[in-house]
């Protein structure tokens, strides 16, 4: 195959970055997509040209490094998978793709296609979590969890904290990814008594790092490669709602 | 010089061993906690366990880790499930069952009091995991389910669909992140570790990269926790992250730790096969797929070509199940992946056509769905079958699986003793990055397992022993050693970048692990290793004249972050063929070819020499381009009697 890529390149946080055109051929169909940036970087090296700078880790779509918008889409066009994931045969001979780093104020550009992502970071330290410390806890099987609830945490936790949610938002709302982390918690009977503490911290912080609301677009369930869906954010705005009552009325 | 290679093995019977240890080692109290620093390098399952842990008991601790964030460390892609002796399934489960399984699994080359200690606080991690909201796979009753597992023929292992890795992981991260908000863990992301730094003979620091900036940097602490993972990436094509290398624990071997059987590397029988030349990775499926898929391939090649579903039951050949029909399908990993190499060398391999032959297996799943529903495979496996379709284009419910295998996990690494400190004093190695308790060969499942143990359960006691000890005061990074690291690296970065090569370091890292795995992967024989061992020499040779990066080291670079750590990998890769040569038996993953029965039942399988290697290989560091000394820890068998690990 024959790709024409557009890439977008900045040099650091502070610069102003630009598209630059690359032609890349002998692209085998089912070689991957980063696989195919391997391949371009490899020309880059040799014509003694700066590789382009991108991130990605594992490679088998979980660890939630790579982070690209493919043609205006946050990881591109295949549904419920990352970039990395995503292979050649997806794509036509000749076709022109634009590559873009994640776009949204709470996520700056670092370098050429990689952007910071520790706001996700400050949510999680915020709240995300339950409050017990290593030691000798009760036997696992003390606690019956139905089946139902213990899947539904485990679908908010399937969350891998790419932010592709937050950059296919119009307002770059994290509200995906937060409520994801509340509800795989607050689902739970361990995450019960620490409910309405830990979503109103993750919400405010959410709130004060400048991440946009959510005004109901559904965009960020469109390009979850987990699948996560709108229901958390539902779950969520419920369990803020009562938790936020309670604080008003002094239960909490 | 020689090493100190005492293992500190407790007094006692096996079962009291621990106990005894931990009434023994000395305590910090609470209020001088405070006092003490301590640097993990690596947030995986090991590093986040151990800094959440060691900060929830009062210390200070600095947390390193190359990625954006610590929830992204390799462990995350585990996907089968973590093993403990929970006996909840009443199917003669027990600690000791656990303990024999894991040393016999192992094939008798791993410390037994370390393996006791690991299935004794393998139910104490599920419990742990629970209680931090990790969502196990539960049963309508609303209790726990397991699942079986490769080696094993008890159902002992816990899961939560297929990503048990990540759900670990968030757990040890949730309480990472817990300490992080408290002050307690000072996190460092987009850090790699550079050099060790030793004062007066201790481990007192590291040399970090800022991988943004290019910042050269000290810190200093009281001890330094190595969980950086293995190595399996010396072999280019693996299932580790881009990013893994071998790179940190191989300067901490450069400053004198032993690095133990490095020829110790497990090849997982169910990846994905090669497509092509443009291949980066391979994408690993999990083993618990072979609970209900059934391996096999053609029984003549004229079939090889053909769509699988046209071959008829007569003419398929269901060769675990022939060779081993006690445990079948669920052989060990290296048993399942030399029968797949064994039936592709015989030319009966699937698949396409890469370098003129085929090298997959089929994992079928058609007798499954027929017997259970495709739904309840589903429920099972989805995950896995979507992640199979997305790679290869084909859907698995409806044509077999194409598997073949890879590297994927690696038993060697840095020597430790019972208290998982090498031979550096205050360096203490944990997870795969150790080689302790996994022996020739890992069993599925265990890998999360002793990464949680280690962090969660066994360096909290064992690390105030050596604290205890020396007493708290990290040194100033203005010393001279800190100093002279600093400029090591800075010189080493410069060599990089003024060389006038033409070729990328992927280029040589490609070469590497060709070479690698041609002549020391799943099979090995003398003519092949010597061959390795004159080939590496040459390549790297030819790495250094020959190599270019491009970029500046002020910004974020990666193809100087690769340069670094195939410079590694090269250095590294002979240490591993020298071991695989000096191991003159074949045991676990370690296939010698000549040591093989050769009549009898066993006809074809591992020869073991306990006579003559019972023991540990641990190598020690003589100067760049000097042979290694080889030294061994005996390894007793007091409790287990090795026999002819049979699985048939």
């Amino acid at each position: 195959m024959k790709i024409n890529l557009k890439v977008w390149r900045q040099k650091n946080a502070e610069s102003k970055g630009r598209f630059e055109n690359y032609v890349v051929d002998d692209i085998h169909e089912d070689t991957s997509f980063l696989e195919m940036f391997d391949i371009l970087n490899e020309r880059l090296v040799a014509e003694g040209k700066e590789a382009i700078v991108f991130d990605h880790d594992c490679r088998e779509g979980i660890c939630g490094m790579c982070s690209m918008t493919i043609n205006g889409i946050p990881h591109g066009p295949e549904r419920k998978t990352t970039v990395c994931q995503l292979h050649m045969r997806k794509f036509k001979d000749g076709d022109t793709i634009v590559v873009e780093p994640w776009r949204a104020g709470p996520f700056p550009v670092k370098q050429d296609l990689v952007v910071s992502r520790d706001a996700f970071e400050q949510i999680q330290q915020a709240g995300g979590f339950i409050s017990i410390r290593t030691g000798a806890p009760q036997d696992a099987n003390a606690i019956p969890i139905s089946k139902e609830i213990s899947d539904k945490s485990m679908d908010a936790a399937q969350c891998i904290g790419c932010g592709a949610c937050v950059a296919a938002c119009p307002n770059a709302a994290a509200m995906l990814f937060t409520s994801a982390k509340v509800s795989h918690l607050n689902y739970l009977p361990q995450g019960a008594p620490e409910k309405d503490r830990r979503v109103i911290a993750m919400v405010e912080k959410m709130n004060e790092l400048g991440f946009g609301n959510c005004t109901n677009y559904g965009e960020c369930q469109g390009v979850c490669p987990k699948g996560i869906t709108l229901d958390m954010i539902a779950k969520m705005n419920r369990d803020y709602a009562v938790a936020k009552a309670k604080q008003a009325v002094g239960a909490l | 010089m020689s090493f100190n290679l005492d293992s500190k093995i407790p007094e006692g019977k096996i079962s009291e061993k621990w106990d005894n240890y931990k009434f023994h080692a000395k305590l910090v109290n609470p209020a001088n906690r405070r006092k003490y620093h301590v640097i993990v390098v690596g947030s995986g399952l090991a590093g986040a366990s151990a800094a959440a842990t060691l900060a929830e008991q009062g210390y200070n601790v600095s947390c390193f880790c190359y990625q954006d964030s610590p929830r992204r460390a390799h462990s995350i892609a585990a996907q089968g499930g973590i093993n403990a002796a929970k006996n909840y399934q009443n199917d003669g489960d027990s600690i000791y069952r656990l303990f024999y399984d894991t040393v016999k699994g192992g094939d008798f080359r791993s410390r037994e009091a370390n393996v006791y200690r690991l299935a004794q606080v393998s139910n104490n991690i599920i419990d742990q995991c629970v209680a931090q909201g990790v969502p196990f796979a539960r049963e309508y009753g609303g209790l726990l389910a397991n699942r079986s597992f490769g080696g094993a023929q008890v159902s002992r292992t816990f899961y939560a669909r297929g990503q048990t890795g990540q759900q670990l992981l968030l757990g040890a991260y949730s309480a990472l992140v817990r300490q992080i908000g408290l002050g307690k863990v000072k996190m460092y992301t987009r850090q790699e570790m550079m050099e060790l730094v030793l004062v007066d003979g201790h481990a007192k620091g590291i040399v970090c990269r800022n991988l943004v900036t290019g910042e050269i940097k000290s810190f200093s602490a009281d001890a330094v926790l190595l969980c950086t993972g293995g190595y399996g990436n010396v072999f280019y094509l693996s299932t580790n992250a881009q990013g893994c290398s071998v790179s940190a624990a191989f300067n901490c071997y450069r400053k004198g730790a032993g690095f133990a059987n490095p020829c110790f590397t497990q090849i997982h029988p169910t990846c994905i096969p090669v497509h092509g030349e443009q291949q980066s990775k391979l994408t690993l499926m999990s083993e618990s797929l072979r609970n209900d898929g059934r391996i096999w391939v053609p029984k003549s090649k004229e079939n090889c070509g053909k769509n699988p579903n046209d071959i008829k039951e007569e003419d398929r050949d269901y060769y675990l199940e022939r060779k081993y029909p006690s445990f079948g399908n669920l052989a060990p990993r290296d048993i399942s992946s030399r029968a797949a190499k064994e039936a592709c060398d015989d030319g009966r391999g699937v698949g396409n056509v890469v370098g003129g032959e085929r090298r997959g297996v089929y994992l079928d799943f058609a007798t499954a769905i027929k017997r259970d529903g495709k739904k309840a495979i589903e429920e099972r496996y989805g995950n896995l079958f979507e992640m199979y379709e997305r790679i290869t284009g084909e859907n698995a419910y409806e044509r077999p699986m194409r598997i073949y295998p890879a590297s994927h996990y690696t038993m060697g690494g840095l020597w430790v003793d019972y208290e998982l400190q090498s031979t550096i004093p205050g360096l203490f190695v944990l997870g795969e990055a150790n080689f302790s308790d996994h022996g020739a060969n890992r069993l599925g499942a265990s890998a999360l397992m002793q990464g949680l143990s280690d962090g969660y359960f066994v360096i909290p006691y064992t690390l105030p022993n050596y604290l205890a000890r020396t007493g708290a005061g990290k040194p100033s990074i203005d010393g001279e050693a800190f100093k002279e690291a600093e400029k090591s690296v800075k010189d080493r970065i410069e060599k990089f970048l003024t060389k006038g090569g033409s070729k990328s370091p992927r280029h040589y890292h490609q070469e590497l692990g060709k070479i690698m795995w041609e002549y020391c992967g799943m099979g090995r024989n003398e003519e092949g290793l010597k061959k390795a061992l004159e080939l590496i020499p040459q390549i790297r040779e030819d790495f250094w004249k020959g190599v270019k990066v491009v970029g500046d080291a002020d910004c974020m670079n990666t193809e100087l972050e690769r340069a670094i750590r195939t410079a590694d990998f090269m250095e590294f890769a002979e240490v591993l063929c020298l071991d695989a040569l000096e191991r003159r038996e074949s045991c676990g993953a370690h296939f010698r070819e000549e040591y093989q029965y050769t009549e009898g039942d066993q006809k074809g399988e591992a020869k073991r020499d306990d006579a003559n290697f019972s023991h540990a290989a641990v190598w020690e560091y003589t100067g760049f381009g000097n042979k290694p000394v080889r030294h061994q820890e005996e390894i007793l068998h007091e409790e287990v009697k090795p026999v002819v690990r049979s699985y048939k």
